[in-house]
C-alpha cells in the first residue's frame, strides 16, 4: 500500500513537471512583453504551439539519419528523467535515491551531446555554427555546474538532492560559499537555457543563435519533442535553484496530504517568482557577442571554485 | 594447478607462434592462424586471471624459473593486482586479435606485423607475471622493443620513422629510470626479488616516487612525456595502436602501482603533492590538444593522455589518504582509479577499431577528409557513438560510473589535514571537471566530423562497411561498456580484494544494496544506479516515441537541407574538424598553444580566395625537449673533432684519463684512511 | 558570538572579494567607476556590521566615511575627471581577462592559506575576516599591476586601501582605526585632485585619444 502511493507521488512528480513546463515558458513570455508595454502571447500558447508541431508533415533532409530521426527522443528522455529526479513539492520520493546532483548534471550533458551531434547531422553551416558554440559554453557551463555541486555538496555532506534540501531547510544558513555558489548557479542556468545575455530564444539570426541553430532542420514532431525538452530545461533549472537554495515548502517523506499540497502550492510559487525574475532580468540586460560569453561563464566557474575553496579551508565559511 | 605456471606456458606458446610466424608470413593463411591462436590463447589467460581474483580460495601462484641471472634466477607470482592487470591485459589481446582476424587482412606487408605481435602480448604479460626487478625490466624492454618494431612497420612514410626514433628514445630513457629505482629499492644488498623489497625499507622512497613517475609515468603518457604517445600510436596498425593506448599505458599503471603501493614502503604526505597537480595538468593538455587534432588516430592518442591523467587523480588521491591512515577513502579513490583502467581500455580500444575500420574503408586518418560515413558504414557508426558517449563520461555507460567515483573521492578530501593539498584539490577538482566538459566537445567534433554530415571526399563518398570479425569485436566492447556502466557494483566488489591488499581497506559491499546501486560511502551520502537510470532513459524514450506515433501526425518526406532557405550542396559548406574546435580554440588555445589565426585576404578587385592559417605551438616541446635536443646536437658536434685526432693524440687522451683516475683514487684513499 | 552574526559578517566579507573579482572583469570606464562605488557601499556596510556586533560605535563613523566619501563623492569626481579629461573609455587589461581572474583566484588561495596558517589560535571570527581582508588588497595590487591606465589604477589604489580598512575594523579592539580611516580618505582626495589638476593622463604608454589627435596633427 504504502509502495503503492510512493509510486503515485513519483509518477505525479514526473507528470507534473512535463505539464507544467510549456506553462512556465509561456508565463515568462507573457511577463517580457509586458514589461516591454506589448500584449503578448496568451499565457496557454505554448501549448497550442505543440499541438499545432505535432499535427504538421515532418520535412527530413535527404541525407538525414537514423540519429537524426531518434535524435530528439534521446534528448527528450534524458531532460525529463533529469527534471523528474529533482524534489518539487516533496523530498525523498522514491526513485530520488538513483541519481544524484553529479547525475543529473551529466544526464544534461548528454542530452546536449547528442543535441550537438544531431545539429551537424545534415551537414549545414548553420548546425556546426550552433554546435561548436553550444560545445565552447558547455566546455565552462558544465565545469561551473560541477563547482557549485561541490560547494553544496561539501556543507550539506551529501550529493543527494533530498539530503541537500533537509539540510538547508534544518540549519537555515546564511554561508558566503551558499552565496557564492547562488550566483553561480543562476550565470549557469542563464548559459545553458540559452537565455540572454547568452542566447536569444526568440530570434533567428546566425549572429543571435545558437541553440536554435542547432535544431534549425527540425520540423513537426521532432520539433514539438525538441521544444517541450528545452522548456523542461528550464523548468529543471528554476525547480533546482529553488530546491537548494529556497527549501522551504517541501514536503518530507511520508507526511500526509495536507502538507503535500502546501508543497505543491509553494512549488507553483517559486516557479511564478522565478519566471518573472527571468523575465525582468531578461528585459534589462543585453545579449554579449559570443566571445565574451566565456568571460561571463568563467565567472561561474570561479566562484564555484572559490566556494568549494573556502570550504575546503575551513569549516565555517 | 599453479595459475602462474598455467600463464608462463601460455606465454611461451605466443613466442612459440611469434618463432613459427616468420617462417610463414608469406602464406594467405598466416594472418588468420596467428591472429586465432592469439585469440585463443588470450582467453585462456583470460580465463585463468578472472578465477583467481574472484575466486573464494586462492592457490599459491610463484613460481621460480632458473632462467636470467644465475644468482637471481626469474620470479614469477599472481597475486590480486596482478591478476587484475592480467585480465584487463588478456581482455585487450583477446579483442584486437578478434578484431585483427579482419583488419589484418588488408595488410600489406604481413611479415613485418605477424611476428611482433604475439611477442607484443607475451612481453605485457610477462611484465604483469614479473616478481623480480630483473625480469620486470626484461620484460619491460622487450615489451617497448616489439611495440618499436611494429611502430615501425608502415617505415616508407618518413612520419612513422620519426615517430620510432622519438619512441625508443624515450622508452629507453623510461627504462634507465625505473633500473635507477630498482637498484634503490634492492639497496645495498642487492636483493632484487620483489618479495625481498617488501620486507626491507628503501633509502630513498621519495626519490624512488620520483623515479618511478619518470619511468613508469612516459610509459603510460603524463605530462610532460608524453610527447612520444601522439606520434607513436597513431603510426601503429590499427589494432596494435588500440593495443598500445588502451593496454600498454595500463601495464605503465600496473608497474607505478606496484612499485609505489607495494614495494615502496608506507606512502609520505609529500608524494600526492607531486602526483596529483601533474596528473591534473596532464588531464586538461591533453584533451586541449586532442581538440586541436583533425587526424583522428591522433585524437584518439591525445585523448589517452587526458585519461591516463583522470587515472593518476584517484592513484595520488589514494596516496593522500593512504599517507593519513584513511584506509576507507583510500580504498575509494583507488578503487575509481583501477575501475578507470578497466573502462579505458574498453572504450578506446573499440575507439580504435573504428578508426581502423575508417581507414580500412577510405584509406584516410584526416578526418577533413571524410563525412557521411553514418549512411555507408552504419553498424560501425553505431559501435563508435557508443565509445564516444562512454569516453565522454555520459550515464548510463561506463566512462561516467568511474568518473562519479573519483569525483566522490575528491568530495571526501577535506578531511585530509595537509593545507598543500588543501588548495591543490580544489583545483585539480575543477580541472577534471574541465577535461570532461572538453572531452565531450571532442567527440562530438570526432562524430560529428566523420560520419555526419555529407562526404568531404570520394573515398568518403564509396566506403564500404567492415568485415564481421571487427564488428564481432566492437560489439563485443560496446556491450561490454554498457555492462559495466548499469552493473558498475559488481565490479567494484570484484576489486575490493585487490584495494584490501594495497592500501588495508574496502569499499562497502555492494551486492547487498537493493536494485543494484552502488554506495560508495554511505547510503545518506550519495549513491548512483546506473541500471535504473538506463531502464529510465529507455521507458521515457519508448513512451514519448509511442505517444507522439499515436498522437502526431503520420506525415513524412524528404526535400533538400532547409539551411535557412540558402541551400549550398557543395560539401565544403559544412563544418570541418578545424572550424569545429575555432571558438575552444579562441577561449583556450591564446594561452595553452599561443594560437594565432593569420588572415591573408586578398585586395578587392583580386579574384584569388582568402585564406587562413593557424598556427599552435607545442609549448612542451619546444621548451623542454628542442633545447635538450640541440643542446645534444650542440655536445655532439663538438665532440665529433675527437673523430679526427693523431695516434699520438689518442694516446694521450688514454693517458690522461688514466693519471687522472689514479689521481682521483688516491685522494679518495688518504681522505679516507 | 551566535552564528548569524558570524555568517553575515562573513558574507559581506566575502561580498567584498567579489566585488573586486568584478573591479578586475571591468573594461570599461564608467562601469569601473560604478563597480568601486559599490565596493565602498560593501565595505561601509561590512563596517557597521562591524561596529554593530563589536558594540564599537566609533565604526560607524568609519562606516559613514566609507559610504558618503568613497562611494559617493569620489567615484563622481572621478566621472567628472574622466569626462572633462577626455580620457579613453576603455581599459587596456594586460595579458587579458582569463589569465588575470585565474591568478586572482591563486592569490585568494595564497591569503587563506597563510592567514589561517599564521593566525591559527585567534579568535575564528576576526581570522577568517583577515584573510579575506588579505585577499582584497592583494586584489587591489593585482589590479593596479595589470592596468595600463591612470585612473583604473587610482580604483585600484582604493581598493587595495578598502581592504586595509576591512582588516582594520575586523581586528577587534584596533586603536585609531577612525583616524586612520580618515588619513587614508585624505590621501586618495588628494591625488585624485592632483590628476585632476595636473591633468596627469597617463602613467606608462597608454593610448589618449587627444594625445593621439595631437601627434596626429589634426588638433592643435
Amino acid at each position: 500500500m504504502v509502495l503503492i502511493l510512493q509510486l503515485i507521488a513519483q509518477g505525479a512528480q514526473m507528470a507534473l513537471v512535463l505539464l507544467l513546463a510549456p506553462l512556465l515558458l509561456g508565463f515568462t513570455r507573457k511577463v517580457k512583453a509586458r514589461l516591454l508595454r506589448r500584449q503578448g502571447p496568451p499565457v496557454l500558447q505554448p501549448y497550442r504551439d505543440l499541438l499545432r508541431l505535432i499535427r504538421k508533415e515532418v520535412v527530413l533532409a535527404h541525407n538525414a539519419s537514423w540519429l537524426f530521426r531518434s535524435g530528439p527522443y534521446l534528448i527528450f528522455a534524458a531532460t525529463w528523467v533529469a527534471a523528474a529526479l529533482i524534489p518539487t513539492f516533496a523530498t525523498d520520493l522514491y526513485f530520488s535515491w538513483t541519481a544524484d546532483l553529479i547525475a543529473i548534471t551529466a544526464l544534461l550533458g548528454s542530452a546536449r551531446f547528442f543535441l550537438a551531434l544531431v545539429g551537424m547531422d545534415v551537414g549545414t553551416a548553420f548546425g556546426g555554427i550552433g554546435s561548436s558554440r553550444e560545445m565552447m559554453f558547455a566546455s565552462l557551463a558544465e565545469p561551473g555546474m560541477i563547482m557549485i555541486v561541490f560547494t553544496v555538496a561539501l556543507l550539506a555532506g551529501s550529493t543527494q538532492l533530498s539530503e541537500v534540501a533537509e539540510f538547508m531547510v534544518t540549519h537555515v544558513t546564511l554561508r558566503v560559499s551558499l552565496g557564492l555558489a547562488l550566483v553561480g548557479l543562476i550565470i549557469v542556468a542563464l548559459a545553458e537555457n540559452a537565455r540572454i545575455p547568452v542566447d536569444n530564444p526568440a530570434t533567428h539570426l546566425e549572429l543571435t543563435m545558437v541553440h536554435e541553430a542547432m535544431v534549425l532542420e527540425y520540423s513537426g514532431r521532432h520539433l514539438a519533442v525538441l521544444e517541450l525538452a528545452s522548456a523542461l530545461k528550464l523548468l529543471l533549472y528554476i525547480s533546482l535553484i529553488a530546491c537548494i537554495f529556497f527549501p522551504w515548502g517541501l514536503a518530507p517523506f511520508g507526511s500526509g496530504p495536507a502538507s503535500y499540497l502546501i508543497g505543491l502550492a509553494s512549488y507553483l510559487g517559486k516557479l511564478t517568482v522565478g519566471g518573472f525574475l527571468l523575465a525582468l532580468f531578461e528585459t534589462s540586460i543585453a545579449k554579449m557577442r559570443v566571445f565574451r560569453v566565456p568571460d561571463f561563464l568563467g565567472i561561474a566557474l570561479m566562484l564555484g571554485l572559490l566556494g568549494m575553496l573556502l570550504l575546503f579551508v575551513s569549516r565555517s565559511f | 594447478m599453479n595459475p602462474a605456471a598455467g600463464t608462463l606456458w601460455s606465454v611461451a606458446a605466443l613466442l612459440g607462434l611469434s618463432v613459427l610466424a616468420v617462417a610463414i608470413a608469406r602464406r594467405p593463411a598466416a594472418t588468420r592462424i596467428t591472429y586465432a591462436v592469439c585469440l585463443a590463447i588470450c582467453i585462456a589467460v583470460f580465463i585463468i586471471a578472472i578465477a583467481y581474483l574472484l575466486g573464494a580460495d586462492r592457490p599459491v601462484a610463484a613460481l621460480q624459473l632458473p632462467v636470467g641471472l644465475p644468482w637471481i634466477g626469474a620470479h614469477f607470482r599472481i597475486d590480486l593486482l596482478s591478476a587484475f592487470f592480467l585480465a584487463i591485459v588478456n581482455l585487450g589481446g583477446a579483442a584486437a586479435s578478434l578484431y585483427a582476424l579482419g583488419y589484418g587482412e588488408h595488410e600489406e606487408s604481413p611479415g613485418r606485423v605477424l611476428p611482433f605481435y604475439p611477442a607484443f602480448l607475451a612481453g605485457m604479460n610477462l611484465v604483469v607475471l614479473a616478481d623480480d626487478a630483473f625480469t620486470f625490466l626484461f620484460a619491460w624492454e622487450f615489451m617497448s622493443l616489439t611495440s618499436w618494431a611494429l611502430v615501425i612497420a608502415h617505415h616508407e612514410d618518413a612520419e612513422n620513422r620519426r615517430a620510432g626514433y622519438i619512441y625508443i628514445v624515450m622508452a629507453s630513457f623510461g627504462t634507465l629510470a625505473l633500473l635507477l629505482a630498482f637498484g634503490l629499492l634492492a639497496g645495498p644488498s642487492g636483493s632484487y626479488a620483489f618479495a625481498d623489497m617488501r620486507a626491507s625499507s628503501a633509502a630513498q622512497p621519495g626519490l624512488v616516487l620520483l623515479l618511478v613517475l619518470i619511468g613508469a609515468g612516459s610509459k603510460a603518457g603524463l605530462v610532460p612525456l608524453h610527447v612520444w604517445l601522439p606520434l607513436a600510436h597513431p603510426a601503429a596498425p590499427s589494432h596494435v595502436s588500440a593495443l598500445m593506448s588502451g593496454v600498454m599505458t595500463k601495464v605503465a599503471v600496473y608497474g607505478f602501482i606496484r612499485i609505489v603501493f607495494d614495494l615502496n614502503g608506507p606512502p609520505a604526505w609529500w608524494w600526492s603533492v607531486v602526483v596529483i597537480p601533474l596528473a591534473g595538468a596532464t588531464c586538461v593538455l591533453g584533451v586541449l590538444s586532442a581538440l586541436m587534432q583533425h587526424d583522428l588516430k591522433r585524437l584518439l592518442a591525445y585523448h589517452t593522455v587526458e585519461n591516463i591523467g583522470i587515472i593518476f587523480i584517484g592513484l595520488g588521491l589514494a596516496l593522500a589518504f593512504s599517507a593519513h591512515g584513511m584506509a576507507a577513502p583510500a580504498a575509494l579513490a583507488l578503487t575509481a582509479s583501477l575501475f578507470h583502467v578497466f573502462n579505458h581500455s574498453l572504450f578506446k580500444s573499440l575507439l580504435f577499431f573504428g578508426a581502423g575500420a575508417i581507414l580500412t574503408a577510405t584509406h584516410e586518418r584526416d578526418m577533413e577528409h571524410l563525412g557521411g560515413l553514418i549512411h555507408r558504414m552504419p553498424l560501425t557508426a553505431f559501435t563508435f557513438l557508443a565509445g564516444c558517449v562512454a569516453i565522454s563520461a555520459l550515464p548510463p555507460l561506463n566512462g561516467f560510473a568511474s568518473e562519479w567515483l573519483t569525483f566522490q573521492a575528491i568530495l571526501l578530501s577535506p578531511i585530509l589535514p595537509s593545507w598543500g593539498l588543501k588548495l591543490i584539490v580544489p583545483a585539480v577538482g575543477a580541472m577534471l571537471a574541465l577535461s570532461a566538459a572538453l572531452a565531450a566537445g571532442c567527440f562530438v567534433k570526432a562524430f560529428g566530423v566523420t560520419f555526419l554530415g555529407r562526404a568531404r571526399s570520394s573515398q568518403a563518398a564509396d566506403a564500404h562497411e567492415t568485415d564481421g570479425a571487427s564488428l564481432t569485436a566492437m560489439f563485443a566492447f560496446a556491450v561490454l561498456c554498457l555492462l559495466a556502466g548499469i552493473l558498475p557494483g559488481f565490479i567494484i566488489d570484484g576489486l575490493a580484494p585487490v584495494t584490501e591488499a594495497l592500501v588495508g581497506g574496502r569499499m562497502p559491499v555492494q551486492a547487498s544494496i537493493p536494485w543494484l546501486s552502488i554506495v560508495p560511502v554511505a547510503e545518506s551520502r550519495s549513491s548512483y544506479n546506473g541500471l535504473l537510470v538506463f531502464i529510465f532513459i529507455a521507458i521515457s524514450a519508448l513512451l514519448a516515441a509511442e505517444a507522439i506515433h499515436r498522437l502526431a501526425s503520420q506525415a513524412l518526406r524528404r526535400g533538400p537541407a532547409w539551411d535557412c532557405g540558402f541551400p549550398d550542396l557543395r560539401p565544403e559548406t559544412q563544418y570541418t574538424a578545424d572550424s569545429f574546435a575555432q571558438p575552444i580554440r579562441r577561449v583556450f588555445g591564446e594561452m595553452v598553444f599561443l594560437a594565432r589565426e593569420h588572415v591573408d585576404m586578398p585586395p578587392p578587385g583580386d579574384a584569388r580566395p582568402a585564406r587562413i592559417a593557424v598556427t599552435l605551438r607545442d609549448l612542451v616541446w619546444d621548451s623542454i625537449y628542442l633545447p635538450i635536443a640541440g643542446g645534444t646536437a650542440y655536445v655532439a658536434d663538438k665532440l665529433n673533432y675527437l673523430q679526427f685526432l693523431t695516434i699520438r693524440q689518442f694516446l694521450s687522451v688514454v693517458f690522461v684519463a688514466l693519471v687522472g683516475l689514479l689521481v682521483v683514487l688516491m685522494f679518495v684513499m688518504l681522505v679516507w684512511s | 558570538m551566535d552564528h548569524t552574526a558570524i555568517d553575515v559578517a562573513h558574507m559581506l566579507a566575502g561580498g567584498m572579494v567579489l566585488v573586486s573579482f568584478m573591479l578586475l572583469y571591468q573594461d570599461r570606464m564608467f562601469g569601473l567607476l560604478n563597480v568601486f562605488a559599490l565596493h565602498a557601499f560593501v565595505l561601509s556596510l561590512s563596517v557597521a556590521w562591524q561596529a554593530y556586533i563589536q558594540n564599537a560605535p566609533h565604526l560607524f563613523i568609519t562606516a559613514f566615511i566609507a559610504l558618503v566619501l568613497k562611494a559617493i563623492i569620489i567615484p563622481v569626481a572621478l566621472h567628472r575627471v574622466v569626462v572633462r579629461l577626455g580620457i579613453h573609455r576603455t581599459i587596456e587589461i594586460i595579458g587579458g581577462v582569463g589569465p588575470t581572474m585565474l591568478f586572482g583566484m591563486g592569490l585568494v588561495a595564497l591569503s587563506m592559506v597563510v592567514m589561517l596558517h599564521a593566525t591559527a589560535t585567534a579568535d575564528p571570527l576576526a581570522r577568517e575576516d583577515l584573510a579575506f581582508a588579505l585577499s582584497v588588497v592583494l586584489l587591489g595590487l593585482l589590479m593596479m599591476v595589470t592596468r595600463r591606465n591612470a585612473v583604473s589604477q587610482i580604483v585600484g589604489f582604493m581598493s587595495l586601501e578598502n581592504g586595509l580598512i576591512l582588516a582594520a575594523t575586523g581586528a577587534k579592539g584596533m586603536p585609531l582605526v577612525v583616524e586612520i580611516s580618515v588619513a587614508f580618505s585624505v590621501l586618495v582626495a588628494f591625488i585624485v585632485i592632483g590628476v585632476f589638476l595636473f591633468r596627469i593622463r597617463e602613467r606608462f604608454d597608454t593610448v589618449d585619444v587627444e594625445a593621439l589627435e595631437e601627434a596626429r596633427g589634426e588638433r592643435l
